[in-house]
């Protein structure tokens, strides 16, 4: 503490020595921090080691290279390089007007886009965190997704709306949601949820090439996965397509399907079932509209059960369409057990970690899913 | 040059009373084929109004753009919309603007610069920086004009577009309608400090309360904010002070306003009589001249109903799909869609 009778006023870092003397006092052990990454990119032969975040980063480049109508439009992109660093550094190589700062005006940002891109522009607007879309629900489901249908065919709006969702990161409620059935329920919009850095690459530019509103729904947990990534010259050499889900792994006794961060956790409860002698099937769903129900069907009739897998609760979510597809097929007939839906618990997002680690779909409940359907 | 000439003019004052009636007997037919049940959805009148829609839209030049609101008839009809377009989408032909799809609601012509009436109360104040900001980005001097009521002047969405359509000089004028009630809430008691055009100050741009029943007045105002918005000077926000004759929509039972309130605005501020009578008097018209304007607003509006009337339906068969526009197709890459 500092002298209480001393007129003179501390600086704020005696102020901090301070208080960390307070927090030394009560902690019996002070712990360790999580070190940061470096994620320097190396590149190998045609594919670069980069993560999710920068190969996101480097489709903007490539599309901003060489569209000139493509813009980019958020809350902290420019200097600060956006709150989760994707647009990092593209303030400076392509300058104010095409890397612009906007006020915190979710609902102007997205209004903003969708007159730009009636009238001939191309904008990829940022919502930072895809929460705060909420606040800018009017111009993307009312304006956005209506206006093609609305006005008899005589305008398109193509647009990106993109943004982190999910949580495990223990930001709370407000900050972690994962909110992509709203937005499937729209017809008008096309919505995105990549797993990978190659997909977030492709696919990203693969909605370039849509004329149409699409909503492109990042992971933040998965900004920070490396890969190996195919970087694309131009926006159509993209192999990518909107509406085209992916067999990620061939296997003969169960389909799991999944999207986003749980992606890469089925693809481990396949691995772990592997080890007992179970092979699982797991489908990408990489887009949720257009749904490729075609890929699921056709799963399910080699496999015959079904486990589907999101971080968003379960009620009235994208399991239930993807269980919805099979049981209006003849793939219902293929089935030897009933569908199991894996999803978020149903609460708003908990902060604390292990409260939050519960609410959160993790690989256990996936082997665990498995292992139901093949009971039966 | 502006799409129509200063109405203090003999020229300017013909085609402006043209437009006016244009409006006026257009709504008033729509009325009337809704009574006869010819026509099945709801409508917004701006019956009383014609004056702003007309002002605004004739001060614009060729390749300036609006954005319109769910009273929006007069701006489209002002702005050069076809009117048997317009009619046949209001009868839900396969001819109409929006093919059916619309209806009163959203008339849009984007090729023409009309980008479309809108349902949300300030739904287009943020799509019209929007258009204004590709303007400023490709280079052009284009300008939009966006037109909302009294009553978008309380949605959040004002806030959000003066205020980004300021900081970044954006070619749009706001036009603010205020026809003195946002359905049946006087804008008096809606709006605190009951000064809309005022509001114009916390943003840093110009504000002008005009009486939007002189087209004259209308014009001039136009004219100097877009010749800001051309010269890169930025947004200016209008307030054009009016009033409609009838009910918000077909519900509405006029409980909250008297009969001698619309009749004091019928009788001694009716945009089309006034001007009228001071363009007689200026010398700007003759009773014939100003005969022959009214004549040539009914037959537009006669061979509008005509011919959409007679024009094919629109067809439930091509609904599917249609929410979405065709992805292009791309070699080797299939759409999927």
């Amino acid at each position: 503490m500092s002298n209480p009778t001393s007129t003179e006023h501390d600086t704020l870092d005696e102020q901090a020595a301070d208080a960390a003397a307070v927090v030394d006092e009560a902690v019996e052990d002070a712990g360790t921090t999580g070190a940061g990454t470096s994620t320097t990119g190396t590149t190998s032969g045609g594919t670069t080691t980069t993560t999710y975040a920068k190969a996101l980063a480097a489709a903007f480049r490539t599309a901003m290279r060489q569209d000139e109508r493509v813009f980019l439009a958020g809350e902290d992109i420019g200097v600060y390089g956006g709150a989760f660093g994707v647009t990092d550094g593209l303030l400076e190589e392509f300058g104010e007007q095409r890397v612009r700062d906007t006020p915190i005006s979710e609902e102007a940002i997205v209004g903003m886009a969708v007159g730009a891109a009636m009238t001939g522009r191309r904008p990829v607007v940022e919502m930072q965190f895809s929460d705060f879309v909420v606040n800018a629900m009017d111009p993307l489901v009312n304006q956005a997704a209506k206006l093609h249908f609305m006005y008899g065919g005589n305008v398109t709006v193509p647009l990106v709306v993109r943004g982190p969702g999910g949580g495990g990161t223990g930001a709370a409620a407000q900050h972690s949601q994962s909110l992509e059935a709203w937005f499937a329920h729209v017809p008008g919009l096309k919505v995105v949820t990549p797993a990978t850095a190659q997909d977030v690459h492709d696919l990203f530019l693969a909605s370039l090439l849509d004329p149409n509103p699409v909503v492109f729904l990042e992971h933040k947990l998965l900004y920070k996965v490396e890969a190996e990534v195919e970087l694309r010259e131009r926006i159509e050499d993209t192999p990518a397509r909107l509406g085209e889900a992916l067999v990620l792994r061939d296997g003969r006794d169960c389909t799991l399907v999944a999207y986003s961060i749980m992606v890469p956790r089925a693809l481990e409860a396949a691995e772990q079932l592997a080890a007992d002698g179970i092979e699982v099937e797991v489908v990408d769903l990489r887009t949720l509209r257009p749904l490729d129900v075609d890929t699921v069907r056709a799963s399910v009739r080699r496999t015959g059960r079904l486990v589907t897998a999101q971080e968003a609760p379960v009620p009235v979510g994208i399991g239930a369409e993807v269980a919805a597809a099979v049981v209006e097929s003849d793939a219902v007939d293929h089935l030897l057990a009933p569908v199991v839906r894996v999803g978020g618990r149903d609460v708003p997002m908990p902060y604390g970690k292990d409260l939050e680690a519960a609410t959160i779909p993790q690989v256990d409940d996936l082997v665990a899913a498995c292992r139901r359907v093949l009971e039966d | 040059m502006t799409r129509r000439p200063d109405p203090s003019t003999p020229e300017g004052a013909a085609e402006a009373l043209e437009a006016m009636w244009t409006i006026r007997t257009f709504e008033l037919a729509l009325e009337e084929l809704y009574q006869r049940g010819m026509l099945h959805g709801t409508m917004h009148l701006s019956i009383g109004q014609e004056a702003t829609a007309t002002g605004v839209t004739g001060a614009l030049e060729d390749g300036d753009m609006i954005t319109s609101t769910h009273r929006g008839h007069g701006h489209c009809l002002g702005h050069g919309a076809d009117p048997t377009a317009m009619m046949a989408e209001l009868l839900a032909r396969d001819t109409g603007y929006c093919r059916g799809r619309g209806g009163s609601m959203h008339i849009a012509d984007v090729a023409n610069g009309n980008l479309g009436a809108n349902g949300i109360v300030a739904g287009s104040m943020t799509i019209a920086a929007g258009a204004a900001l590709a303007q400023q980005q490709a280079g052009g001097d284009r300008v939009v004009a966006c037109f909302f009521g009294d009553g978008a002047a309380n949605e959040g969405a004002f806030h959000e577009a003066l205020n980004l359509a300021a900081i970044w000089d954006l070619p749009v004028v706001y036009v603010c309608e205020n026809n003195q009630y946002g359905m049946s809430m006087a804008s008096s008691l809606a709006a605190a400090g009951d000064d809309i055009a005022g509001r114009a100050g916390a943003y840093g741009i110009p504000g002008h309360r005009v009486d939007g029943n002189d087209p004259v007045a209308v014009h001039e105002v136009v004219l100097e904010a877009t010749a800001r918005a051309r010269a890169g000077d930025g947004p200016t926000l209008v307030e054009a002070e009016t009033y409609r004759y009838r009910g918000h929509s077909k519900s509405d039972r006029n409980l909250y306003r008297t009969r001698e309130e619309i009749n004091t605005w019928r009788d001694e501020r009716d945009p089309i009589d006034t001007f009228r009578t001071r363009a007689l008097e200026a010398g700007w018209l003759d009773e014939e001249a100003a005969d022959a304007a009214e004549q040539r607003a009914r037959d537009t509006v006669r061979d509008a109903v005509q011919e959409a009337s007679a024009a094919p339906p629109a067809r439930v068969e091509d609904l599917d799909g249609a929410a979405y526009a065709p992805v292009p197709a791309r070699d080797g890459v299939e759409d999927a869609a």
